[in-house]
């Protein structure tokens, strides 16, 4: 645009007539600029869409499968199979088994934790690898290292069964398995956090006169605890649902040590397909139940990193 | 100066350190030690010979062969979907980001039966990929379809938290800098992610070299073509030959803690760069 | 309650962070641990406390070596740095802990929280959990908590830090004036000079695991017993020099020192002016060096002129109250003349000049 030219003063008094405009042209539309870390739309929905695919393809189907199947012959015949004796003794087992491997674990976690965050020692770090090794241990010979202690050959089954305990293909050797299987969860969840969370309440709580025990319970314990019930949450899946580990010690005893995932691979290997999906439709439950429980404690208490850190000496 | 109080002023130390390592031992150190020394039993000869037999080998290229697949699979499209729920908003989101879990979270042998009803020859997938003469089911490709699914959270929790850090600047700074979306994502974002990804790449793979109930389902069990080492181990279990099975579990094992210390390693690593940023 | 800390030595993985430290606290005293960061200030406040064991040496609570109790047989009251209130308790129920954990009568800890609270002011708030308080609020929730079972000594560590300017000042009389009403023997940690001024009896000046000197802030300001202790309270220009009996010289010029230094022949030395005892002057008069003016910043109360002074080495600094720079009218290139008041020298120490440079100047 050219505006004629015009003297200082002029300008200063403001135009007295209306600059000739051009001919009017019509204007393009305002074109917002993408921001800098923005992705270009068609890329965003490409990989939105990529996305999904896998997602559904990989999880979703399958999930849905577990439902559909285990209805599909009527909810009258998905009942049948869930109240069958055996499909009953299994749930029992599996719950037995949980009770006593999640209490332990957790108490094992708990006093892991305690150990690693809160003091200073030699073989610390070491202690720490050591727990995460189950995790990387094939079920399989999870399973296998309980049969070779406790089994009729093993270094301790012939003493055991002399004094009338058998552990390898009944509970006691379902329990062991599942203790070495599920033995990270909690401590896994328990050492970061208490470690992001610093000892300093600990320390006030001791110089304000807490015994050991009145520390724990009172400062600890409720510090930790969302973190602790995650933990559980997870150990308690994992111990519900493990099937390599059980199926080396059980044995496959119906009725006396199957456990649920057990009863599943028994029935579909029977090809009695509508009763193993009926009866995994359980453990699809447990699996969706984990997850809420999941989604809900990290909403409400998404462990987020404590801004109380110890200050370095 | 009484030694304990240097390791610090709380107590508890004797009575937590000593129950942890305790159960550490009867729980986990004792029983694998079982596994070692069993087939350290048979004798160097006898060892060699069910640990190199064409069967075992065949175990191992399979374990090993589908497990790297099936990792490097998760990298590329677990990387993706990390990306995506990192990144953009879109309707399902929430549902997606939850479902990630359910691999973790649903127990193995659900996982097998459900993959083998939607990939075998007659399931949902399964069928229309049969008609495209593809065959995933009693295959190594439904070995490596049943890795992906079980490692499938392990890359995107590992790469999810660090595309999430709420910091735009750098990208910004690049972008300022003059670079191009796909220069700064190559240049400046790639590498950031690459610790991560990397680790939960190891971490995939780790599980999927021990997995056993998803697998056992789709693979048809065939020795020589879709025998996975876990199941060579259990098969050897069931014919009683402990010794042979120790022997074939104790390189498993091997395997395991190598993969373990690299991803110690690989997590101080993640950390180190996290905090240098 | 006195403190007496005899000898104390503490290393962290091999790393020296105390050495030797010996110190006496009167009863009653309020005290400041002044330093730099990592001088092992807050160390020594743990040791007092009990939350670290010290490798040698002595702590001593009114005569009585109390090396080997525990944190929780002490009765001290500690106020953390970060206040470290349990977060899932109420302001009452933090500061009700020591008593509860004592099983002391609930009507007797009802009776005591209540007038801790209105001590602090807090009375209205007993119900409010940590996240729901000011920083402020939390520090005085903490100083409560901490004094529940009327310890005889109270330890504070970085007190006001976590606090902004205009609360912290605040907080600073009100903690005085709190202390002159409990009279209970107190330690606080700070590195802000300012802060151990203002509140505290003595101070302690700490650097790397030593301490440099103790006295009442008025003495260690006027007379700093090293190097470390001229640099690190307030500013100052530094320059290196030699000393020879009563005088000083920087490049060659001579300046006057208010003590004789103890050298008795020619010694290297560091060399200390503060700016507010540098007179400016247009015209040269006995014992002034020249200078150029460089930038003059106005400051409110006080005027800083930037100089350069080639005689003694570089940059110089020097304070004027504004009248006084009014009447100079100084302009940036103008010539003028510096004539020291007071001139500090330290002997130098080879080893010492890396960590004076690194340290506030």
């Amino acid at each position: 645009m050219t505006a004629p030219a015009r003297s200082l003063a002029e300008v200063e008094r403001g135009p007295r007539t209306a600059p000739p405009r051009p001919a009017a042209v019509p204007e393009p539309p305002p074109r917002r600029a993408r921001r800098a870390t923005e992705d270009p739309p068609a890329v965003r929905w490409a990989l939105v869409a990529v996305a999904l695919l896998f997602v559904g393809a990989f999880v979703l189907v399958p999930a849905a499968t577990v439902v559909a199947e285990a209805v599909r012959g009527g909810v009258a015949l998905w009942w049948k199979a869930l109240v069958d004796p055996d499909a009953l003794a299994a749930v029992r087992l599996t719950l037995l088994v949980a009770a006593i491997a999640v209490p332990l674990n957790a108490l094992f976690g708990l006093a892991a934790a305690w150990s690693v965050t809160r003091f200073r020692y030699a073989g610390k770090s070491v202690l720490v690898s050591l727990v995460d090794l189950p995790f990387g241990v094939s079920p399989v010979v999870s399973g296998m290292a309980t049969v070779l202690l406790f089994g009729a050959h093993g270094w301790l089954g012939p003493w055991l069964l002399a004094h009338g305990v058998k552990v390898v293909f009944a509970v006691p050797g379902i329990v062991l398995a599942t203790v070495f299987v599920t033995f990270p969860f909690v401590a896994r969840e328990l050492i970061p956090f208490m470690e992001a969370q610093g000892v300093e309440e600990e320390e006030a709580a001791l110089v304000l006169g807490a015994t050991g025990w009145q520390i724990l319970t009172r400062v600890t314990l409720p510090n930790v605890r969302w973190s602790l019930l995650y933990g559980i949450i997870l150990c308690n899946a994992r111990a519900m649902g493990e099937f390599g580990a059980v199926s080396v010690v059980s044995g496959h005893i119906r009725g006396v040590t199957n456990t649920v995932p057990l009863q599943v691979e028994i029935l579909y290997g029977e090809y009695a397909f509508q009763a193993a999906f009926a009866v995994a439709s359980l453990l699809f439950v447990l699996a969706v139940v984990t997850l809420v429980a999941k989604q809900a404690l990290e909403w409400h208490h998404r462990p987020r990193r404590p801004t109380v850190l110890r200050s370095a000496p | 100066m009484s030694a304990g109080a240097r390791r610090g002023v709380l107590p508890g130390f004797g009575l937590s350190t000593g129950f942890t390592v305790l159960y550490l031992c009867l729980v986990v150190l004792v029983p694998l030690s079982a596994v070692a020394l069993r087939s350290s039993s048979l004798g160097w000869e006898a060892a060699w010979s069910v640990v190199a037999s064409p069967r075992a080998l065949a175990s191992y290229r399979l374990s090993f062969g589908a497990s790297l697949a099936a990792a490097a699979a998760n990298v590329v499209l677990g990387g993706l979907v990390a990306w995506v729920l990192a990144r953009y908003r879109f309707p399902g989101r929430a549902v997606v980001d939850a479902l990630v879990d359910l691999p973790f979270a649903l127990p193995t042998a659900v996982s097998g039966i459900a993959l083998t009803a939607v990939y075998g020859p007659t399931g949902w997938i399964g069928r229309h990929l049969e008609a495209a003469g593809v065959r995933v089911a009693f295959s190594p490709l439904g070995v490596t379809l049943a890795l992906t699914f079980i490692g499938l959270p392990f890359v995107i929790r590992t790469v999810q938290p660090v595309l999430e850090d709420p910091d735009p600047e750098v990208e910004e700074a690049a972008a300022v800098l003059g670079a191009s979306r796909w220069q700064t994502f190559r240049r400046v974002l790639l590498p950031a992610l690459l610790p991560a990804a990397i680790t939960g790449f190891a971490l995939a793979f780790a599980r999927a070299l021990g997995e056993y109930g998803s697998v056992v389902f789709i693979s048809g069990n065939m020795p020589m073509r879709t025998e996975i080492a876990p199941l060579l181990v259990m098969t050897r279990l069931e014919q009683f030959d402990y010794a042979g099975a120790a022997a074939i579990a104790t390189v498993l094992l091997g395997a395991s803690f190598v993969l373990l210390l690299a991803i110690n390693r690989l997590q101080a690593w993640t950390r180190a760069r996290a905090g240098a940023a | 309650m006195s403190i007496a800390i005899r000898d104390v030595h503490k290393a962290f993985d091999a790393t020296p962070v105390l050495r030797g430290v010996t110190l006496e606290v009167p009863d009653g005293e309020l005290v400041a641990l002044l330093g730099p960061s990592g001088c092992g200030k807050t160390t020594l406040l743990r040791i007092i406390a009990g939350l670290e064991a010290a490798d040698a040496g002595e702590v001593r609570h009114d005569g009585e070596d109390v090396s080997a109790r525990s944190a929780r047989e002490r009765n001290v009251g500690v106020v953390f740095q970060h206040y470290a209130l349990f977060r899932h308790m109420t302001v009452e129920e933090n500061v009700a802990f020591a008593l509860r954990v004592r099983k002391r009568p609930r009507a007797e800890t009802a009776a005591r929280v209540a007038q801790l609270l209105r001590l602090v002011q807090l009375d209205g708030l007993k119900g409010r959990y940590p996240q729901q308080l000011s920083g402020g609020q939390r520090q005085r929730v903490a100083l409560a908590r901490a004094l529940a079972t009327e310890p005889r000594i109270l330890l504070l560590d970085e007190p006001f830090g976590a606090l902004d300017a205009r609360v912290r000042q605040e907080l600073r009389r009100w903690l005085r004036r709190l202390h002159d009403e409990l009279h209970v023997t107190s330690v606080f940690v700070t590195h802000d000079q300012e802060e151990a001024f203002e509140v505290a009896d003595r101070v302690v000046l700490m650097n790397a695991g030593r301490v440099e000197q103790v006295g009442t802030p008025a003495q260690v300001f006027e007379e700093p017993a090293s190097a470390f202790v001229m640099r690190f309270l307030g500013a100052v220009n530094a320059f290196k020099g030699w000393v020879e009996g009563d005088r000083a010289f920087v490049n060659g010029l001579d300046l006057e020192l208010v003590a004789p230094a103890s050298a008795a022949h020619r010694a290297r030395a560091h060399v200390f002016v503060r700016p507010h005892e540098l007179d400016i002057h247009r015209a040269p008069v006995p014992g002034s060096f020249a200078a150029s003016v460089e930038r003059v910043l106005p400051l409110g109360a006080a005027v800083r002129i930037e100089l350069s002074a080639p005689g003694v080495g570089g940059a110089v600094e020097a304070e004027l109250d504004v009248r006084r720079s009014e009447a100079l009218a100084l302009a940036p290139g103008d010539t003028v003349h510096l004539a020291p008041r007071r001139v500090r020298v330290f002997p130098s120490r080879e080893d010492e000049l890396d960590s004076l440079t690194a340290s506030a100047l």
